[in-house]
């Protein structure tokens, strides 16, 4: 028999029982339009955190003390100003190391009142982070060694104040205290859920007065290239610990940072299409069972065919194809059913659902897999018919 | 017969003297619950080219564990069978496969034709096994529809045809791929008398015109008549053989095989 006679038989048997075919393919159906979505959900959780990563800016190296690991209680920072003096001398290019203080206050302005971020930090933030202004200046030299009371705002910060007026030269209070606005961002966006839209920026040294401290609860350094991450934080780090014998001292790099949390998203997406894949499975069960259905009905059919001179291989192949048939069109069905269904998540919902080709190839090869997988016992039992039993049978 | 002749196939002997069928000793046990069932018990016959043979017994007599041998649908315990030459036990199930597709055609009691399928397209299915194409199996397939008086009903579907249509649809089936032997197992059984004659009418034709041998397997002595020769089974034994018989009856001398010859129809 030639491939294209048994494709042909195949369709043929699955079009006559039409309903029968239908609803065993919404199982391999509904199994890869699970796959398809929750992989692109996943996945567009993934690049969701790893643009917002990456939208800091580039090579920045962040030094925290203490042990940076996911869950651990903040440690209380003795980092000072001082500290991060000797960090810039150990690292040679002071303009490269930016500091910061973070603390939550009230912000107002006549009546309208707003928790912020308030973040002390200095002039050389913009040297590591990308901060592009909407208007006004940065932070200066100046602002932090003379201790001003300026602020630059956020960009949703500067449109809750003040909404279409311009806030450059303007008052706010911040915990009580007066401060001029001398700049306003414009919109980054979120890093890990926080806007950082929603913070000021005022003069480190400022800040420290304002609540009362003298650390800082970090340094952010800024590498050359990427090159120069490595050696640079180990150096940091250990010129820390010389520094000070006996506590630790955290370094991370962006390139960890996503490391870490795209193989915790990794992960996560590796479950729901797992648990997704489940239903995959649970659809070839069914596939499998009325295959049996269907060798078991048309017994009769095999042992004529067998007596017309079908050998076990053709009569394999008939039912093996129409068993990878049924999957694989649920599996198109299903991926063109996925794919919607996630560009509805996403257009719909703040979901960030990202399409993969490489989820749709994989779900595609999966089911066919589910077809040959539970399509061979099947078949494999019609094949070995007799042919004298199967032609008395009811 | 000569060794090498026995592993040629068909298609380039019509030569006579090879017997479509021979069958030496064959014997058949089935294993029923672990009771050992005898249902062929040594049968030797042979059926030559174009003759027209019935198998003739009662139910439970092994004449269908003989058809089935036969037919080469199942394997004997014991004893030889050749068809058309080709001796069986040595082949392996797709050789088999390949051996029923080109020298056997059945016709079955119930037809077993494809539901929801043309008569064409039930037509060419032996076809479709060899490896026929398409234009091929369509133009062989509507010769014999035409061969057995159907070529108006090609499209219509078992379910829109007569019973004695449907059986002609079936020898059409079974000739389609020009075998040796037509094996008809109580082609007539269920058909009602008209219909019957008229497919036996078919039968007799298609075995004088075409040369194909046909061999009837009934428990109907009216319907085994229509054939020269009878065969009688009981007990999974041959009771009785017309064409051995006449070689007795006749008492000339003549070496059974001989005889057997004088039994065909040509």
């Amino acid at each position: 028999m030639r491939g294209r006679e048994a494709f042909v038989m195949a369709l043929e048997a699955l079009r006559v029982n039409r309903l029968r075919s239908a609803l065993t393919m919404l199982g391999v159906i509904i199994g890869v339009l699970a796959v398809v979505i929750l992989v692109s959900v996943g996945t567009g959780a993934k690049d969701a955190v790893e643009k917002q990563i990456s939208g800091l800016g580039t090579n920045i190296i962040l030094v925290v003390p203490g042990q940076l690991t996911v869950g651990a209680a903040p440690t209380q920072s003795r980092l000072s100003l001082a500290d991060a003096a000797y960090v810039r001398r150990v690292v040679g290019d002071p303009a490269k190391v930016t500091v910061s203080l973070q603390s939550g206050e009230t912000v107002r302005v006549g009546r309208t009142e707003a928790f912020v971020t308030i973040v002390g930090t200095d002039q050389n933030l913009t040297n590591i982070f990308d901060r592009p202004l909407a208007k006004g200046r940065h932070l200066s030299e100046t602002d932090v060694d003379t201790r001003r009371r300026v602020a630059v705002l956020g960009a949703e910060v500067a449109a809750k104040m003040f909404g279409d007026i311009d806030p450059i030269g303007r008052q706010v209070s911040i915990a009580g205290a007066r401060f001029r606005v001398v700049g306003v961002y414009a919109t980054v966006g979120q890093t890990f859920g926080l806007s950082r839209d929603q913070e000021v920026h005022v003069p480190v040294t400022t800040a420290q007065r304002m609540i009362g401290v003298d650390r800082i609860n970090g340094l952010a350094v800024g590498a050359s290239g990427p090159d120069e991450i490595q050696p640079l934080q180990e150096k940091v780090v250990a010129a820390l610990a010389a520094r000070y014998p006996g506590e630790k001292f955290s370094a991370v790099t962006q390139t960890q940072l996503l490391g870490t949390i795209g193989s915790v998203l990794g992960m996560l997406t590796g479950v729901l299409a797992a648990i997704a894949g489940i239903s995959l499975l649970v659809g070839g069960v069914g596939v499998s069972n009325i295959m049996l259905v269907s060798v078991r009905e048309r017994t009769r059919e095999i042992g004529l065919r067998k007596a017309l001179g079908a050998r076990q291989r053709d009569v394999l192949a008939q039912f093996l194809i129409e068993a990878v048939l049924l999957t694989t069109i649920g599996g198109v069905i299903g991926i063109v059913l996925g794919v919607g269904g996630a560009v509805a998540i996403r257009s719909l919902t703040e979901v960030p659902a990202s399409i993969t080709w490489w989820s749709i190839a994989l779900a595609f090869g999966v089911s066919a897999a589910v077809g040959v997988f539970f399509g061979v016992a099947p078949a494999r039992r019609a094949a070995r018919l007799d042919p004298v039993i199967a032609l008395r049978a009811e | 017969m000569t060794r090498s002749e026995e592993t040629a196939w068909p298609a380039d002997l019509s030569i006579s003297s090879i017997p479509a069928i021979e069958a030496v000793d064959l014997t058949r046990r089935y294993q029923l619950e672990g009771v050992a069932v005898d249902a062929l018990r040594g049968v030797s016959l042979r059926i030559d080219q174009g003759e027209f043979a019935a198998i003739v017994g009662p139910s439970g007599s092994g004449k269908s564990t003989l058809m089935h041998l036969l037919g080469c649908l199942d394997r004997p315990t014991s004893g030889v069978l050749r068809v058309n030459g080709v001796e069986m036990s040595g082949l392996s199930e797709s050789r088999l496969a390949e051996l029923r597709n080109r020298t056997i055609g059945f016709v079955f009691q119930s037809f077993h034709l494809l539901a929801r399928t043309s008569a064409l397209d039930n037509v060419a299915l032996p076809l479709v096994y060899r490896g026929a194409g398409r234009a091929e199996r369509r133009s062989r397939a509507t010769a014999a529809l035409e061969a057995v008086g159907l070529g108006h009903r090609m499209g219509h579907r078992p379910s829109q045809m007569s019973g004695g249509e449907q059986q002609r649809v079936a020898i059409a089936r079974a000739l389609v791929g020009e075998p040796k032997v037509l094996l008809a197992d109580e082609p007539t059984g269920n058909l009602d008398t008209r219909n019957g004659a008229e497919v036996m009418a078919i039968l007799d034709r298609l075995n004088s015109e075409s040369g194909v041998a046909v061999v009837l397997v009934t428990h109907d002595q009216e319907i085994a008549a229509h054939a020269r020769r009878q065969i009688h089974v009981r007990d999974g034994l041959i009771e009785l053989d017309t064409a051995t018989a006449q070689a007795t009856g006749q008492a000339t001398g003549q070496a059974t095989e001989g005889a057997a010859e004088g039994g065909r129809p040509l």
